[in-house]
């Protein structure tokens, strides 16, 4: 369970979130739509630390992660996998390197074991056979699959996704969103998807809640999103709300 | 008014350096820590060394060589007007050991290896792999800054000793052939003027500089935001940085060493 309470950001005098108190239950696929630049992936780097809060707390599973030593830090990062925007994949190592990184840092398995991971975490996203390829040989959605790869290596029980299927063509956004189905279906993952691509959020989310002016609107399941009458949630999702407004 | 601007410019600029400056020596001290604590990927480390240290040989082998060489047909002819011509083997030697290794040395690995430090990290940085490092479990001083300071602070005495070689043997063949100076006397007078402690304290020296130029490159690829244009910034920045640095500190260690 990931709880956010009073939470508060700013970058400097900027403000990114205002005083949010949400709870995320286990199990649970929730999607954080909102415009573009309005702080959700400030939000998502905030759930494992990569930003600092400026007020307020979260814990998750009961421990307040400001609180966690340094080594406690490194287990749930490891225990939360995260897809970044871009895919965030190390250029320098092909995919194989890539997505047994952090089981050669951190879990002291033997190269046969990483091995047959790899190999089981490749399949689950329809990549075998591709761990020698290097990042600027795939495609965006190949990437994005090979980091989902990589997050799934310490078999995470929460996995925050940065806009998943932003910038993709159709059909390799339908695969992205099937296969993050199946994480959330088969292995009983948490899931918080931001994004503002409401094809995605409607296949894959659980419940919705939209980030506006740094508090949530929460509008209940993707249906009832796209029937809400709140009229920001209305115009962002018909494509009217402007960040100003 | 105009003066009041002024005086408040002065004033930000020095407090931006002075901040810059403090951020430097906590992550100096979070590096030592992490090397004291046990934190060294040594893998990592190696191949550091072999990035920094065997692939700049050429480029400080040859600029090495040739600042002996004229540095050598600067001093012997002056030397030679003035009847001085059998002190150009010392006096060679004392520079070369001295400053000129060392500080040749510390420009090119600071010209070559910060500028690749801080366009790799600074690129990893925009590309957000930074921060998958850190979401993967990892820490990045241990796994990006550790190996660099280590590699940096090893290799540079090593690739200084071959340069104070290459450099005495180019002034040494340009004496010899060119200024016409007695060979023999040229290193019998190295020789006796030539202190084991002008090499070893050269050598100090180039440690030092080998963590100033790992520590500000890393520190600049860290810092970087902004693309590719942010990436160029922090590259010429860190180099210049660099250079400003390895001369500052140069003075003092020199006061300090050979005073």
């Amino acid at each position: 369970m990931i709880e956010l309470t009073n939470l508060t950001k700013y970058f400097g005098s900027l403000r990114i979130i205002e005083d949010i108190s949400f709870t995320i239950p286990k199990g649970e696929s929730l999607a954080i739509i909102g415009p573009s630049g309005c702080g959700k992936s400030t939000l998502l780097k905030l759930l494992i630390r990569l930003e600092q809060v400026t007020k307020g707390s979260i814990s998750i599973d009961g421990q307040d992660i400001a609180k966690l030593s340094e080594e406690d830090l490194s287990l749930l990062r490891r225990k939360t996998g995260f897809i970044f925007q871009t895919a965030a994949l190390f250029d320098s190592m092909n995919v194989y390197d890539n997505v047994s990184f952090a089981l050669r840092e951190h879990s002291g398995k033997n190269e046969t074991e990483i091995n047959n991971i790899v190999k089981e975490k490749l399949a689950l996203v329809g990549l075998e056979g591709k761990q020698a390829m290097m990042p600027a040989e795939l495609s965006g959605g190949m990437q994005k699959r090979v980091s989902i790869a990589r997050a799934l290596a310490f078999d995470p029980k929460i996995i925050l996704y940065d806009e998943p299927t932003t910038g993709l063509d159709p059909i390799t956004s339908v695969t992205i969103e099937d296969l993050m189905l199946k994480l959330a279906q088969e292995l009983k993952v948490t899931s918080v998807i931001v994004t503002h691509v409401m094809q995605t959020v409607e296949r894959v989310a659980s419940k919705v809640v939209m980030l506006h002016e740094g508090k949530f609107i929460n509008t209940g399941t993707p249906k009832e999103t796209k029937q809400s009458t709140d009229p920001i949630v209305k115009r962002f999702i018909t494509g009217g709300l402007s960040l100003n407004k | 008014m105009q003066y009041q601007n002024l005086a408040e410019n002065v004033g930000d600029k020095v407090e931006g350096i002075i901040e810059e400056f403090g951020r430097l020596v906590i992550l100096t001290w979070q590096v030592i820590k992490d090397i004291f604590h046990g934190h060294v990927d040594v893998k990592l480390t190696l191949e550091q060394m072999v990035k920094i240290g065997f692939e700049s040989l050429p480029l400080a082998l040859v600029t090495a060589g040739f600042v002996g060489a004229v540095f050598a047909l600067q001093i012997s002819s002056e030397f030679v007007r003035f009847g001085a011509g059998k002190f150009v083997g010392g006096v060679m030697g004392i520079g070369i050991a001295r400053e000129l290794g060392p500080a040749i040395t510390g420009i090119v690995i600071a010209a070559r290896v910060a500028a690749a430090i801080t366009a790799e990290i600074g690129t990893m940085n925009v590309t957000e792999q930074i921060d998958a490092l850190k979401a993967l479990g990892s820490n990045p001083v241990r796994y990006l800054i550790v190996p660099r300071f280590i590699a940096a602070a090893v290799m540079l005495p090593i690739l200084t000793i071959l340069a104070i070689i290459t450099g005495f043997g180019g002034g040494y063949a340009v004496a010899s052939f060119v200024s016409k100076i007695n060979p023999v006397e040229y290193m019998e007078n190295a020789q006796s003027l030539l202190k084991l402690w002008d090499i070893f304290g050269g050598l100090i020296k180039t440690i030092f500089f080998g963590m100033i130029i790992a520590i500000i490159a890393c520190y600049r690829g860290l810092k970087t935001r902004g693309g590719a244009k942010g990436v160029g910034e922090a590259t010429t920045s860190s180099v210049v940085s660099t250079l400003i640095s390895l001369f500052i500190v140069n003075y003092f260690l020199s006061i300090l060493f050979f005073r």
